[in-house]
């Protein structure tokens, strides 16, 4: 496996780039593994690399019923960002952004971490209450957000429109400096590739079947569409899919899956510095080093699993858009996609054990996972290998539906649901 | 945007209506013998199901009534919208 670095680069290019080995090895399934984790996306990639790599459980492997990153790692709006209300949430998402910052080199990978900022706006006094009680919830557990009135969110971003005379003007906005974007595919590329050279075996268009159990009840192996593997441990990291799979165990689950659904403009030169989002009006927004705006709408209404949604959220967003940055009325939009997401009651994840012995799951991010994914493969690998909860993970479990614990973020989540 | 058959009004499209969740989770009827088990069943677990799927929508900017709704939830595909009260089509009696 070769190292990125300047020389190996320079190396490279004086060989017309025609020497570079596969990022990550491509292996038939072995009968026997000690952890399968099921979903090669972001979040299972990064579960399997931390397994490896802090863990020593190397003979691990991920399956995945499509291609690697093809779900919801490939379809989100790469934002990043740790300013949730609750002190768990806020522990969890900044557990995350601190481990973003060291990535790239983490990894020999490079995952364009940008802290440019995230920005969330306030349109009436509901939404000045509720930023910036986040703010000062944020700035006790230490994570920085500040408030900024309207004058000041223009001098950050100054394409957005504070007039007076708009539908819902903005009065106020938070700000998060060390929130950004990253390159959504790089992570889960960089994630595969360390975790393979580590052992790691990731074995895409394998779809699992059925999770087997001996008459314990506990996980003997799953079924897949590539034959049978042993294991005594499985960690679901689904997203979606999640209900589908745990199924196969019998197990229910807190989750529906809705669309949620995103688009990207033209590309133009850069012309947006930071990350703006509005809970109110449903619309959030960057641009992308390639040079497209990366736009975010809601959720759809309903349960589904199409990976598409009504038209008719895609264009409310854009009535958003067009109004707090008028200079994008004739901007021409190139796609429009969904991703299906896991949403729990109370928008908070699950990290943890299941009723069946050696069943983890690790799933409800619901429309703002991509934010934790370090974060997440990190405390669900130390939660899968010792079998107990990592102290991050432990408020997460899925037992709080049971006892009431919940930690409600759905102010924080910042999408419409 | 779906265009939703409501058993009163007739196929209208989606935005007059507000979703209503899955279908048939009968309230307790003596809500004072459950423990928390069967409250977190009741409350929170979904079926979620991938396929054809039991819901209730509301014609909220129509007849303002509740029905229910039969769909499959890959291709979005509306299967056919009965009254609220009546049994699950396909069930059992």
């Amino acid at each position: 496996m070769h190292r990125f670095s300047l020389l190996t680069l320079a190396l490279g290019a004086l060989t017309g780039h025609r020497t570079w080995a596969e990022q990550w090895r491509s292996p038939e399934p072995k009968a026997e593994y000690d952890a399968v984790i099921i979903g090669a996306g972001g979040h299972g990639l990064a579960t399997a690399y931390y397994l490896a790599k802090e863990h020593g459980i190397t003979n691990v492997a991920v399956l995945e019923k499509g291609w690697l990153g093809g779900g919801n790692t490939g379809r989100n709006t790469t934002i990043i960002r740790s300013n949730y209300l609750w002190d768990e949430s806020a522990a969890l998402y900044e557990h995350a952004v601190k481990l973003w910052e060291s990535l790239s080199s983490e990894l020999n990978y490079n995952v364009m971490y940008s802290p440019r900022g995230v920005m969330m706006l306030a349109h009436n006094t509901h939404d000045i209450q509720v930023l910036k009680r986040h703010v000062h919830s944020n700035r006790l557990n230490g994570i920085d957000n500040e408030w900024l009135t309207p004058e000041e969110a223009r001098e950050f971003c100054p394409v957005l429109n504070i007039g007076k005379d708009i539908r819902y003007p903005v009065v106020g906005a938070s700000l998060q400096r060390r929130g950004g974007t990253a390159r959504h595919d790089a992570v889960a590329w960089g994630y595969a590739r360390g975790a393979s050279r580590r052992g790691v075996d990731i074995i895409e268009n394998c779809a699992v079947q059925g999770i087997i159990r001996d008459v314990s009840g506990a996980v003997t192996g799953v079924e897949t569409t590539r034959g049978t593997i042993r294991t005594k441990k499985v960690g679901v990291v689904a997203a979606g899919h999640t209900s589908v799979v745990m199924a196969m165990a019998g197990v229910r689950m807190p989750i529906e899956s809705y669309p949620l659904q995103a688009l990207v403009s033209e590309p133009v030169k850069p012309v947006f510095p930071c990350v703006v989002m509005s809970n109110t009006i449903h619309a959030y927004i960057s641009q992308s080093d390639k040079g497209e705006l990366v736009i975010g709408a809601g959720t759809d209404a309903y349960v589904s699993y199409s990976q598409t949604g009504g038209f008719h959220i895609a264009a409310h967003t854009l009535d958003a858009i067009t109004e707090l940055f008028p200079m994008f009325r004739r901007m021409k939009m190139l796609r429009n996609w969904g991703g299906i997401v896991d949403v729990t009651p109370d928008r908070s994840p699950i990290i943890g054990k299941t009723p069946v012995p050696g069943l983890f799951v690790n799933c409800g991010w619901g429309t703002g996972g991509f934010k934790a994914t370090p974060g997440s493969g990190h405390v669900f690998a130390a939660t899968m290998a010792e079998g107990e909860p990592h102290p991050l993970a432990a408020p997460f479990t899925l037992d709080r539906f049971r006892g009431g614990r919940l930690i409600d973020e759905a102010a924080a989540a910042a999408v419409a649901h | 945007m779906l265009l939703i058959p409501c058993p009163h009004c007739g196929v209208r499209p989606e935005n007059e209506f507000r979703y209503g969740g899955e279908a048939h989770i009968a309230r307790p009827s003596r809500p004072d013998d459950l423990g928390d088990q069967q409250w977190a069943d009741y409350l929170y677990m979904r079926t979620n199901t991938k396929g054809v799927h039991f819901e209730r929508w509301r014609h909220i900017h129509g007849c303002a009534r509740f029905f229910n709704c039969v769909r499959d939830t890959v291709s979005d595909r509306i299967l056919e919208t009965y009254p609220i009260g009546a049994s699950a089509p396909g069930a059992a009696s």
